[in-house]
């Protein structure tokens, strides 16, 4: 058999639809809830609904007696059942205080959704409807929903560690003692700001799922969850089940977004897999969206302290950051990391001096957990350099784009004296693959017309308009692709940063990618096919892309972290070489030359000088299936397995700008226009790029306009479902402009970076600059997010009685 | 209670507890489950559906309330093996991404080209106002139902 057709253009880099599509726009697709499973009991979650209380009694005799019901468990009933408390990943240091974490809790509930009993039915309305009768006395105790207040220690959360108080973590950078201090004395001109991070709910429109079920006579167990991270679950419920790791088998199968918040092990994981072990019965559970709202992590939650030096012209001399994280009720698989993800960017895209001084202290709280939510650390110190860079401007009297200008690190800055591309080295140490922040910036420009809008400002802009113009820019590095594994070693993260790939050239000459990396929205599947049609030259179409089974794909560490292509598909890339290799010993052997005489190009090896003296990779394959005729030392089949440890992030940039317009008596923000000039490098698939700078553009601009998770002071959330938590609908948001300038990564073989997190990234600075840009005229000059119509109006009455 | 509805052209008679969701009737009792489950609060719109020719929330009804109705869902839109010119559209315009909002989306979209056959960029936004989408921005929601209008 032979292929498909021949290759006549490059793939990568072409505007492929999705293959992934046919089977989510019909309905065959199958999420975890799909899944028909004979014979599963239904697991159903009894919630706190108080944020802090000690657990008295729990009476379960009324639920268990009720129809359809198989058992009742408490956080009692099921402690000896856990070998370990449930993982955080990443102790930032060592004396980081990581309170014992239970599936259900024992004592003490410490937030309003931590579960405290479980039930298992046979239908999943009897599951639901015995939670009702369960009888727990708690004595509520005070809530703790500041993190200042919490820091005070006056109500203790976690008896057990004595403090509220998780960990202080630090980055100080002086290129001599006191550098920092130094600079802020000598400085022509400060700013100081504070800004709050609110807390977010990630809100994947799929809840999550979980279904577990147990081969009761051999021990394995195959655990279904709409999870990001199959490989990852698979090695913590072993670990935390005390489990072979041998017998799990994680699968993850259709997941409806993540942006994060699937990045876990969750207690529903655990208690599924530890209830189906115990039952010899497959579990399963299905996330309802006001428990997802309490029960799935929280992003963000940061109060940000900054403050930047500058010289007379402008030009950054030093910033100091202070930081307070929630990380809410318990430390979750990556929770006390993720202002660390932050800790490096807090010197935005500028050329910055060894004067920079970062301490985040984390706290408990008794809200949700938080963890890793689109972006993680980065978009919030993005917003706080770059509203920081607006401050400044504004004290200067100067433009933001022209202090911008002063500031960015130039094009000429990542070659050496030579011409060679050796990266910047930043005051931190890490070094900038690549970029040329001036011309992204300039590209973002020309599509706003920014020089067109100012000018349209200052006559918009008079006293008593009812409507202000604001403009806002932001210019963001994104640290991506996590990560080379010797870096997170020295952050004290709990695994590598790498990502394998197995390549497999079948006999018919169809190609098989096995993958670590877990979609769930992404397109993987189309563009991991791109990557190895390319490498190999095949129809894309040939390439079949395996993943998010743990039993097919054994090696991986999964998706978050725009890590994806940047390390995963990289590693197929390198994969794909390592079955040229081999194969090209093969062609040397059937063409009777040297190895290093042969060239391969569009699926064909041919003898240099000879192109007549040919053997495309198809016939090689099945040389290499049926091994008839192999060279010495030779094994048979086309596959080799690759496995890729970065040797740096990538770091992806670009400038946005956001155009608003303020209703001054109502508080309304209208998003007139949004730019967004990315530059992630060499683009496997432009179409898919697009699709993730929108949405993670609108991600950003919810947070600065709509989005805010609110607890009263008792601890409840008060925006516990969709229509209390305001996800944007299409009539809420804009078109995005989106537009693009290529500087390939150099530091891997594809020179790409990520883009996942981009549009998160730079979006909440540059809208919210816009709405302070609008409104600074009137002195407001700081503002909340996110910027609501009520928050902006209280804006506008605090400055002026309501008066213009 | 029994409860007869017709689901993509096909009667379908079961006996379900009366506070059964129509969106719980056509994936527990029809088994079809592209229709997906969102939200607890009507607000998401992924449980989108064809009832009677209207794009309804099969979770905003009850299945007795459809007793004897006639439901299209994202199963019953393709024919003769070829998707639906706004399944096609939203393929080739990138409108989708994890797809968990997308059967939804496409039902509803279907509708509002029932209702207003050519609409502008604004009418669009504003007809898939009961739609959220967490993936896509809508940027390409709205491209692809402009683009199915235009076929």
């Amino acid at each position: 058999m032979s292929i498909t057709q021949e290759r006549t253009t490059n793939v990568i880099g072409q505007r492929m639809l999705r293959r992934e599509d046919p089977a989510l726009l019909t309905g065959e697709a199958k999420f975890v809830n799909d899944l028909v499973i004979p014979g599963a009991l239904h697991l159903a979650v009894l919630r706190s609904p108080y944020a802090h209380a000690r657990i008295k009694s729990i009476d379960v005799s009324d639920a268990a007696s009720m129809p359809g019901v198989v058992a009742v468990y408490t956080g009692k009933d099921l402690h000896s059942t856990w070998a370990a408390p449930m993982p955080c990943a990443w102790p930032v240091t060592p004396d980081m205080k990581n309170p014992a974490h239970y599936p259900l809790a024992v004592d003490k509930a410490c937030y309003v959704g931590d579960g405290v009993a479980a039930v298992l039915a046979t239908s999943e309305a009897a599951s639901r409807d015995a939670l009702d009768a369960i009888d727990v006395v708690y004595e509520p105790l005070a809530a703790v929903i500041d993190l200042e207040d919490a820091l005070t220690d006056r109500t203790i959360i976690h008896e057990s560690i004595g403090t509220n108080k998780s960990y202080t973590w630090n980055l100080k950078v002086e290129s001599a003692e006191g550098a920092v201090d130094k600079a802020f004395k000598t400085a022509a001109f400060t700013v100081s700001e504070r800004y709050v991070q609110q807390r977010l709910i990630p809100m994947a429109m799929e809840p999550r799922a979980v279904a577990a079920v147990p081969q009761p006579f051999g021990g394995d167990v195959t655990l279904y969850s709409a999870t990001q991270v199959p490989h990852i679950l698979k090695v913590m419920t072993a670990i935390t089940l005390g489990i072979p790791e041998h017998q799990m088998r994680v699968v993850a199968p259709s997941v409806g977004g993540g942006f994060g918040s699937k990045l876990d092990v969750y207690a529903e994981e655990l208690l599924c897999v530890a209830l189906a072990r115990k039952h010899g019965a497959p579990v399963r559970w299905v996330e309802e969206r006001s428990e997802n709202t309490q029960a799935t992590i929280h992003g963000r939650g940061q109060i940000q302290n900054i403050e930047l030096a500058a010289d007379k012209d402008g030009k950054l001399t030093a910033v100091r950051v202070r930081l307070i994280g929630d990380m809410g009720a318990y430390l979750q698989l990556v929770t006390p990391g993720v202002p660390l993800l932050g800790a490096f960017l807090y010197g935005g895209v500028y050329d910055l001096p060894q004067a920079y001084d970062f301490s985040c202290t984390s706290v408990f709280t008794t809200m949700t957990p938080t963890d890793a939510y689109r972006g993680a650390g980065r978009p919030e110190a993005t917003y706080a350099i770059e509203v920081a860079m607006d401050a400044l401007a504004r004290t200067m009297g100067i433009d933001p784009y022209e202090l911008r200008k002063r500031n960015y690190i130039k094009k000429e800055q990542f070659y050496d004296a030579a011409g060679n591309p050796v990266g910047y080295t930043a005051f931190h140490g890490l070094n900038y693959d690549s970029g040329d922040h001036l011309a992204a910036a300039e590209k973002a420009m020309q599509h706003a017309d920014y020089t067109g809008l100012r000018k349209k400002q200052k006559t918009q802009n008079v006293p008593g308009a009812r409507k202000r113009l604001g403009i806002g820019m932001t210019s963001y590095f994104e640290m991506c692709g996590l990560a080379p594994s010797r870096v997170l070693a020295s952050l004290n993260y709990g695994a590598g940063g790498w990502e394998s790939a197995t390549v497999r050239v079948l006999p018919t000459s169809k190609v098989q990618v096995v993958t670590g990396t877990s979609p769930h929205g992404q397109g993987h599947e189309t563009s991991w096919a791109m990557i190895a049609a390319e490498k190999l030259g095949v129809a894309p179409e040939d390439v079949d892309v395996l993943h998010s089974d743990t039993a097919i794909a054994p090696l991986g560490l999964d998706t978050y972290g725009s890590r994806s292509l940047a390390v995963g598909g990289v590693a197929i890339a390198g994969a794909c070489d390592k079955v040229i290799d081999k194969a090209r010993l093969i062609a040397a052997h059937q063409l009777e030359c040297a190895a290093e005489d042969l060239e391969f190009a569009k699926g064909v090896f041919s003898v240099k000088g000879s192109p007549d003296k040919a053997v495309p990779i198809a016939a090689i394959a099945f040389a290499a299936f049926t091994a008839h005729n192999l060279p010495d030392g030779v094994e048979p089949n086309l596959e080799a397995q690759y496995t890729h440890d970065p040797k740096n992030f990538s770091w992806p940039f670009g400038t946005h700008i956001c155009v608003v317009e303020v209703d001054t008596e109502t508080g309304k923000v209208d998003v007139l226009k949004y730019v967004a000039v990315d530059d992630c490098g060499n683009q496997i698939n432009p179409l898919i790029v697009e699709g993730q700078v929108h949405g993670g553009v609108v991600q950003g601009m919810a947070q600065a306009l709509y989005e805010e998770a609110v607890y009263d002071q008792d601890g409840n959330l008060k925006t516990s479902n969709l229509a209390e938590y305001l996800v944007p609908a299409a009539c809420d948001v804009p078109p995005i402009t989106t537009d693009f300038t290529v500087t390939p990564s150099t530091t891997n073989q594809l020179g790409v970076k990520g883009i996942g997190e981009a549009g998160t990234i730079g979006a909440a600075s540059a809208v919210m600059n816009a709405v302070i840009d609008a409104l600074s005229g009137l002195g407001i000059t700081s503002l909340d997010m996110p910027a609501s119509p009520n928050n902006v109006w209280k804006a506008l009455q605090s400055v002026q009685g309501g008066k213009q | 209670m029994k409860v007869s509805i017709t689901i993509n052209g096909t009667v379908q008679s079961h006996d379900v507890e009366p506070r059964t969701l129509l969106v719980h009737y056509i994936r527990e009792h029809a088994h079809l489950t592209g229709t997906n489950i969102g939200c607890d609060t009507s607000s998401c719109g992924a449980c989108t559906v064809h009832l009677d020719g209207e794009a309804v929330k099969s979770c905003t009804i009850l299945a007795a309330q459809a007793d004897g109705g006639s439901v299209t869902t994202i199963e019953g839109l393709s024919k003769n093996g070829e998707m639906h010119p706004m399944q096609k559209a939203f393929m080739e315009n990138h409108g989708l991404q994890c797809g968990y909002c997308t059967p939804g989306m496409v039902m509803a979209a279907i509708g509002l080209l029932n209702e207003n056959p050519k609409p502008t960029d604004e009418e669009v936004r504003l007809g898939l106002e009961g739609n959220l989408c967490r993936c896509t921005g809508y940027h390409n929601i709205v491209k692809s139902v402009l683009a199915a209008a235009k076929k």
